[in-house]
């Protein structure tokens, strides 16, 4: 009878391991990608200055934004 | 800063495809690719209407929202990009997008689809600014230059207008209203119609 009690909480303890290994399983929430950051464009880079508009000064974030406020005008041709 | 936004004057695009052109030549866009076109509405009738049309770079982006990897980034001028290294070539944000700005390269023995290829506001993707990495996969990074997009800059009639959305809206709005028209043009009035003017007057502060 003991013999039966015994395989009997063995059992028990054996369906209790398995209920209690669901609780080990990794989340599988996306917690980051793997994109990187972003450099700003007003920030300083390895471009070729030949190429780059003259008014401004790369690392200036203000100069930058002031130099593209300007260059929109370009596209008003009422304040040409 | 505001974000920066493109709009098209319907009343001034000549459906010449200058803007087109000079996106596919400043980015080095492949055949097959288009990541700016111009669509006319009643081609070929009287009073036809064309606009150019490419990624709007949204302030709630759909295709950020459904990508199923995360590729999707904004930065801080609002201009929404995506890492080409992240992308797997589903298509979801395809799907998600209204204005069918995303496009995937077909070329190869296979129909092989690549990696989605979009309007990038001419400012690159994440590697180093005017890199030759940055080039090869987004093509030129202009607002690193201090420069305005391609499409906007080279449009004849200056009927695209790309930048800060503040400017290009206040430019916008000193065109329409040097036309003599009000909200009634690409506004208030086209969303959400004309204020309907209630014949009941205000009788003893009650409207009826």
């Amino acid at each position: 009878m003991s013999g039966v009690r015994r395989g009997a909480a063995g059992a028990a303890a054996l369906a209790l391991l398995l209920a209690l290994v669901a609780c080990g399983e990794r989340r599988q929430t996306l917690d980051s990608s793997g994109k990187r950051v972003d450099e700003p464009a007003w920030a300083a880079s390895t471009r070729d200055p030949t190429f780059a508009a003259t008014g401004w000064k790369a690392g200036d974030k203000s100069a930058w934004e002031q130099q593209i406020r300007q260059r929109n005008q370009a596209q008003n041709d009422y304040a040409r | 800063m505001a974000r920066m936004k493109f709009i098209c004057d319907a009343e001034r695009c000549i459906e010449c495809n200058g803007c087109v052109t000079a996106c596919k030549a400043e980015n080095n866009v492949p055949w097959g690719v288009n990541r700016r076109r111009v669509v006319t509405l009643n081609d070929g009738m009287a009073g036809e209407k064309s606009i150019s049309v490419a990624c709007m770079h949204c302030s709630d982006a759909p295709c950020m929202a459904v990508c199923p990897v995360d590729c999707f980034y904004r930065t801080d001028e609002g201009v929404v990009l995506h890492d080409k290294d992240v992308c797997i070539g589903c298509g979801y944000c395809s799907y998600a997008c209204p204005f069918g700005a995303p496009q995937f390269p077909s070329n190869g023995q296979f129909g092989l689809r690549g990696k989605m290829d979009k309007c990038t506001f001419c400012a690159g993707g994440p590697e180093a600014n005017g890199s030759e990495a940055e080039n090869a996969k987004y093509g030129r990074n202009r607002l690193s230059e201090g420069k305005l997009p391609a499409c906007a800059e080279m449009c004849s009639t200056k009927a695209l207008l790309g930048g800060d959305g503040d400017v290009v809206a206040e430019i916008f709005r000193t065109r329409v209203l040097n036309r003599g028209k009000g909200s009634e043009v690409w506004g208030w009035g086209t969303a959400y119609g004309k204020p309907v003017q209630t014949s009941a007057a205000p009788v003893n502060g009650v409207t009826k």
